[in-house]
């Protein structure tokens, strides 16, 4: 069975570790907040100039001076603190973030990714998301697997203008958990039920399936 | 002598000297500590030819949509411009042009402007559509693209306090690209909730130093939100 999207941001949340400043992107990534374990202190990193964001304001509460990057309203935990986009970037490219997630419509062998842009479709803008790819040292690209008419989004070279170039490493789909090494992904872990011929027949891009992949591994519900 | 007086009673005299085909910088994210009030006074105003540079522009009939609606905006350099259908229209009907820039590049081009440095070398954007045209310079084997500085005509900034110096501090998330818009116009112009009197203000916990600042009006503030998102 593929993973939900809550399973998803589960398994992302293993990867978390006691003290790591996070950003999370918009979709996905944001769920991973819902998974931080009890005992376990994280920050999230909002974009907009956050460096601690809580959770969403009660109708008391809420502020319109208190957004987050996806500009929703939000509150600041204790010990947050808040700065100028300029500072914001400063952490972010200064590679000062421990984590970062976010999503992409293509991943490739090299590490490159493409998450903003499709021809002929009208083009919003990139975001903060080239700063953070390009800032960032450990990232994690939630996505799934493949489109919704069977193409693959782990591909040899991006067929997408690319958001950055070689810069990530890591890789959760709906079907598996992978690593990028040396121009190729290397199958670490499969959704509960799904097989390496699965698997194998979604990835277009040179995939390395180790002697043994596990199936990932999760908590029960709480 | 009005000596370090930056205060002016109008939003009249507030934007005065604001002419066609000038360059705007607008602090705000979103609709987050945007300046609600010189953006409507300028689309009072009715300047047109204007390159906006600002993080987003705005919704329909708010914001910096006010500008799209009388076709003031020549050109935006922007991160993200998602949340307007005015000014979806204006693009593909090609009466509007824009600079898709990075957030982190723009706010740093903001920076670097009002810091009397000309250009830097960043990672982002390499290899991307962004890189078109700029020069790659590798340090330490990695490669950099040059951005250059941005400056404008006029910063149009949003303050929660100023004193009459010009000394400002933000409020919350609405700070964003607020104290780098005000250090790159060639007349920065803040609008504040509260005019509170010369050292008030604790001087170490001024965001925008007063130096960078040479106008402040007082306004009242609407203060929309985009996405109002509450704990269920």
């Amino acid at each position: 069975m593929a993973l939900t999207r809550e399973q998803m941001a589960q398994r992302v949340a293993q990867e978390l570790k006691d003290g790591f400043y996070v950003n999370l992107g918009i979709g996905i990534p944001t769920l991973v907040a819902n998974y931080i374990p009890q005992d376990m202190a994280v920050m999230l990193q909002s974009e907009n100039g956050l460096l601690g964001m809580g959770e969403f304001p009660t109708g008391e509460t809420i502020d319109a001076d208190m957004i987050n990057a996806g500009k929703q309203t939000v509150t600041a935990v204790k010990g947050a603190s808040i700065f100028s986009s300029a500072e914001s970037f400063a952490m972010i490219r200064g590679g000062h973030v421990d984590l970062t997630v976010l999503g992409a419509f293509e991943v490739d062998v090299q590490g490159s990714i493409a998450s903003w842009m499709i021809p002929n479709k009208l083009v919003k803008g990139m975001g903060g998301a080239m700063d953070l790819v390009a800032g960032a040292d450990n990232i994690i690209v939630t996505m799934t697997h493949a489109s919704k008419n069977g193409e693959s989004k782990l591909l040899d070279t991006c067929s997408l203008p690319l958001t950055g170039k070689g810069c990530i490493k890591k890789v959760l789909t709906d079907l598996a958990w992978l690593e990028i090494e040396d121009g190729a992904f290397i199958l670490k872990e499969r959704a509960p039920g799904v097989t390496v011929e699965e698997i194998q027949s979604k990835t277009q891009g040179k995939l390395i399936v180790p002697d043994n992949v596990p199936e990932m591994q999760f908590a029960q519900a709480s | 002598m009005a000596g370090f007086d930056k205060v002016v009673s109008t939003y009249e005299e507030a934007m005065q000297g604001l002419e066609d085909g000038m360059t705007i910088l607008a602090g705000g994210f979103g609709l987050c500590g945007i300046p609600e009030n010189l953006i409507a006074e300028i689309q009072r105003k009715g300047t047109t030819g204007l390159t906006i540079v600002s993080n987003n522009c705005g919704v329909d009939g708010f914001g910096l949509g006010l500008l799209l609606e009388k076709k003031q905006v020549k050109k935006m350099i922007s991160s993200y411009v998602g949340e307007n259908a005015l000014f979806e229209k204006q693009l593909l009907d090609g009466e509007l042009e824009v600079e898709l820039t990075p957030q982190g590049t723009l706010a740093e081009k903001m920076r670097a402007g009002g810091a009397g440095i000309p250009a830097f070398y960043t990672a982002t954007g390499v290899g991307t559509p962004v890189a078109e045209g700029k020069e790659v310079r590798v340090f330490a084997g990695r490669e950099y693209l040059l951005e250059e500085a941005i400056t404008g005509e006029f910063a149009i900034v949003k303050g929660w306090k100023a004193d009459r110096y010009g000394n400002v501090i933000y409020r919350h998330t609405a700070q964003n690209f607020n104290p780098l818009a005000a250090t790159a116009g060639k007349i920065t112009v803040v609008e504040v909730e509260e005019i509170v009197d010369v050292g008030e203000l604790e001087p170490s916990q001024i965001h925008t130093p007063g130096i960078y600042v040479d106008r402040v009006v007082l306004g009242t503030f609407e203060k929309r939100i985009e996405k109002r998102t509450i704990k269920e």
